[in-house]
């Protein structure tokens, strides 16, 4: 599951690191720490912005009940242990969890941890004015009570079979009743001091904040593990760009920890000659694919039809088009040009955690161009005079759209290509991420509305359950006028078999079982070509050889264990 | 002249509202989402609450005029309270920016200093060293100075400063390891070491601005040079005994500087845009960077109130502009 690419530097470190070095070393003892995230962190209060950059630096100071280790294996945090069905803090019923916290933990201010805390934070998020951006995770509870000073009591709508979605994760940590119970609703964006140096139980506090610009940060005095955290001050700087950002870690030694490293493989490979960090790559479920529309995404039928249901797609519908599409993609190639160490070839939905990935479709990986070419001619595609295939007068030719972007726009041309050698003619387009990604109902060009026959984009999913990932993609999903275009299911995909699998799913608490059925709706999914999964992209990120103890996390924040982190002394 | 410059100010004002208006417009049609850069796993429905509660639900107008109030009023008073310490900060909404939800006068506050620093000195040095090339390429024309003068200048003016930064960058920080290659803003001057450390991180992008304004200004002030060299009250000076260096400094170059001056102040607003890509190289968070960064985001209140602030001080500078064009060539007078 781990692939650190040359990682060496901090492996040799921890492995030669005796002991008794490690039992030494105190609070405080490596001084400090330069961390740079070249797009820079907005805001400290992660529950009001939503971007991975502010999760992370919030995850320094706000913690969840558990969280998810490397392995996406679940770990107590705040709490004492994880609640289960044999340890009974699970119901039978699957209905409720108890959660108990540790004994004896403090805010950084000094005051007690409460249940009362944990209660409050999921007031605060699910306030109906507030505009929480987790919101989702505290969905389909019914309440949230403190049976005692330490008990927490989730009770659930429903049966329930994965219950740790609440107080689970760095996008759900618990947050101080005191401090911000007067920022509730619609005032939460007003409490700008608060939402800039929250209190925390985490290892560190925010000393100085500015928006977009730096982050200072001082240890807690108030950290439950007495010898940690080892770095006495952190300074976590914002802006720049990318390149600059590699630069300052792998040539200059002016940071010691860069995040975010979107950069052409052969630019980080020249960086990475300058010998003094490592690149840490890490992969989760973030997969760039093309997705396939399903409806006629035609100009000539009227706004409210087009691209929906009503309307299959003249092309598209037949599975032996969308078969001969993927034939032709060279995955190796499309990796290694576009992301090389960063990236995987994929062939699944699903491509992550690796215990749920299906080993059923590898043969994507090998194009073939005859077949492709057989299958177009069996369905009725016959070669025109100019290269392109022509049925019944009309020509072979899709409209291909993704976001701006300089590994999008080369993976289009590549593609092009491609599907040129076949007799496919594929007219390309890309938009602005600001628009394409945007949710506006009134734009045209939003990825929801794919007025486009094929488009390009990555997409993930939260935690270590693929369940609401897969749900995505029921029918009656979809982006449509009655939803004011909203809903996942971008391809207008739509099976009977599939929903009832995924019900199915949805019911079943063996994990064992869980796992077969998520495999077997991966590979329905794959095997209709619905949509053509293409790269499988890694968390990247890159630290100095003289930082240890960083252990790569795709599943939860990468600072997870800023604690743990320290300086090897030389 | 006084009347003059008072009638222009008049004009001035609707200019300013009338650019208000089209500022907030543009940016309001504009079809950016400010959820679009959030990940994918936020669902649709939080996206929408999130919009909501940005307060894009009411109408455009009142948006409008509630900006354009706390942009005039409130923001200009909470920013004097915060620098004076009186007590004169207005109750009530202030424009928040979206990425950040904090007031957006904040944070211009706590970009400026940066701004004017890096990309003031780099305009200074700049002037400081176009003149004098601009006097000797004009005075020497043809000569090997001119040659090299015309030469630099147009290097500097034509390769962008996204290649000379990381030009710098490579030779000065990966190289010698002499300039650091990011610009620390939490860094405060103290005692003469942490003044040399300001001077060090400084250096290269003050530098690579100096550069290209020096390139730009120089070439403006050699020809303005020319055309004055060949007048007939210079053929009169010297004919008078005049020495050299009185015909030249005192009488040509007083007459050249008319035109230069006046392009000197109407770039002194591009100081305080920043130089966008400069600032981002260098990561020197000033406010073309907090710019930037606010139009990748779709943080319209941070880009609408930016904007305008550039256009005040674009036809400020203008205006000033026209008033020395006056007071230094009395010919040019409008009264």
């Amino acid at each position: 599951m781990k692939t650190k690419i040359a990682l060496l530097g901090t492996a040799a470190a921890i492995v030669l690191a005796p002991a008794s070095a490690m039992a030494e070393r105190e609070r405080g003892s490596s001084g400090h720490l330069n961390i740079i995230y070249w797009q820079a962190v907005s805001t400290m209060n992660s529950y009001l912005s939503g971007g991975t950059k502010e999760m992370n630096a919030a995850s320094v100071v706000w913690e969840p009940l558990a969280r998810f280790d490397d392995q996406g294996e679940l770990v107590a945090w705040l709490a004492e242990e994880i609640p289960t069905l044999e340890n009974g803090g699970v119901s039978e019923d699957l209905t409720t969890i108890t959660w108990v916290l540790k004994e004896g933990l403090l805010w950084s201010d000094g005051t007690d941890v409460t249940a009362e805390d944990v209660v409050f934070t999921y007031e605060y998020c699910t306030h109906p004015e507030g505009g929480c951006s987790y919101r989702d995770r505290y969905a389909g509870i019914e309440s949230v009570e403190a049976v005692d000073d330490r008990t927490i009591l989730i009770t659930f709508e429903d049966a329930t079979p994965n219950p740790y979605i609440p107080f689970v994760g760095a996008g759900a940590p618990v947050i101080q009743q005191a401090q911000f119970q007067d920022c509730m609703g619609a005032r939460a964006p007003e409490c700008t001091d608060e939402n800039f140096a929250p209190i925390g139980t985490g290892p560190y506090m925010v000393e100085n904040f500015r928006p977009n610009d730096v982050i200072e940060f001082v240890m807690n005095p108030n950290y439950r593990v007495p010898t940690q955290p080892y770095f006495e001050t952190i300074t976590w700087a914002g802006g720049g760009d990318a390149t600059g950002a590699a630069r300052a870690v792998f040539q200059t030694g002016e940071m010691d920890y860069a995040w975010n490293l979107q950069l052409a493989p052969e630019v980080i490979e020249q960086m990475e000659g300058g010998g003094m960090g490592t690149l840490l790559v890490d992969f989760g479920p973030l997969m760039e694919r093309i997705e396939i529309n399903f409806t006629d995404p035609s100009p000539d039928l009227p706004e409210g039809e087009r691209a929906t249901r009503m309307h299959p797609h003249p092309i598209l519908s037949d599975i032996r088009v969308r078969e001969a599409l993927s034939l032709a993609i060279d995955r190796e190639l499309l990796t290694e040009i576009g992301y090389g160490p960063t990236g995987r070839p994929a062939c699944n939905f699903i491509v992550a955690p690796p215990a749920m990935v299906s080993p059923n479709n590898d043969d994507c990986l090998v194009p073939d161009k005859d077949r492709a070419n057989a299958l177009l001619e069996e369905a009725g595609w016959e070669m025109g005079s100019d290269g392109i295939r022509v049925k019944d007068g009309e020509r072979l030719e899709l409209l291909f759209q993704t976001s701006t972007n300089a590994v999008r726009q080369d993976f289009q041309a590549i593609i092009q290509q491609d599907w040129r050698d076949i007799g496919v003619d594929t007219r390309l387009r890309n938009i602005d991420a600001g628009v394409f990604f945007g949710s506006d109902p009134g734009s045209p060009d939003t990825y929801l509305k794919f007025y486009a026959d094929v488009q390009m984009y990555a997409s993930l999913f939260e935690g270590t359950d693929p369940t609401p990932h897969l749900e995505q993609r029921r029918c009656g999903r979809e982006p449509q006028p009655s939803t004011q275009w909203q809903g996942q299911n971008i391809n207008r995909y739509c099976n009977e078999e599939y929903d009832a699998l995924w019900a199915e799913l949805n019911r079943e608490p063996d994990p064992e079982r869980r796992q077969e059925l998520v495999i077997a709706l991966n590979d329905m999914f794959v095997q209709d070509f619905a949509h053509l999964p293409l790269v499988a992209r890694g968390r990247v990120s890159a630290a100095a050889n003289t930082v240890g103890g960083i252990v790569m996390n795709v599943w939860d924040s990468e600072h997870w264990n800023q604690a743990e982190w320290y300086r090897i002394e030389e | 002249m006084l009347s003059y410059t008072l009638r222009r100010l008049a004009f001035a004002v609707p200019t300013v509202l009338v650019i208000s208006l089209i500022v907030f417009l543009m940016l309001d049609m504009a079809p950016g989402d400010p959820t679009a850069s959030l990940p994918l796993t936020i669902p649709l429905e939080v996206r929408e609450q999130i919009r909501i509660s940005l307060g894009l639900g009411e109408p455009v107008l009142v948006r409008y005029f509630k900006w354009l109030q706390m942009t005039l009023v409130t923001e200009p008073l909470h920013v004097l309270a915060g620098l004076t310490g009186w007590d004169i900060a207005p109750d009530g909404p202030r424009i928040l920016s979206w990425q950040t939800r904090s007031p957006v006068g904040d944070i211009i506050v706590q970009r400026v200093p940066q701004t004017l620093w890096v990309v003031g000195l780099g305009y200074l040095f700049g002037i400081l060293i176009a003149v004098p090339i601009g006097v000797i390429s004009a005075y020497r024309q043809y000569s090997w100075f001119d040659q090299v003068g015309t030469f630099v200048s147009m290097v500097g003016f034509s390769v962008p400063t996204f290649f000379t930064g990381v030009v710098f960058i490579l030779v000065f920080s990966v190289w010698l390891g002499w300039l650091p290659s990011m610009y620390d803003t939490t860094h405060v001057v103290r005692d003469w070491s942490s003044f040399v450390f300001q001077v060090k991180q400084i250096a290269m992008p003050v530098a690579v601005l100096a550069l290209f304004n020096a390139s730009q200004i120089s070439r403006f002030m050699r020809a303005s040079m020319l055309d004055n060299l060949n007048q007939d009250y210079v053929r009169t000076a010297r004919a008078k005994g005049l020495g050299e260096q009185t015909v030249v400094l005192l009488h040509v170059l007083r007459n050249s500087m008319i035109p230069v001056v006046t392009v000197i102040a109407i770039g002194i607003p591009t100081v305080f845009t920043g130089a966008i890509i400069t600032e981002q190289i260098f990561r020197v968070n000033g406010l073309g960077d907090a710019l930037i960064r606010a139009i990748y985001v779709s943080d319209w209140p941070m880009v609408q109130t930016i904007t305008f602030i550039f256009a005040i001080l674009i036809v400020l500078f203008n205006l000033i502009a026209d008033v020395l064009y006056g007071i230094l060539d009395p010919r040019i007078r409008y009264d």
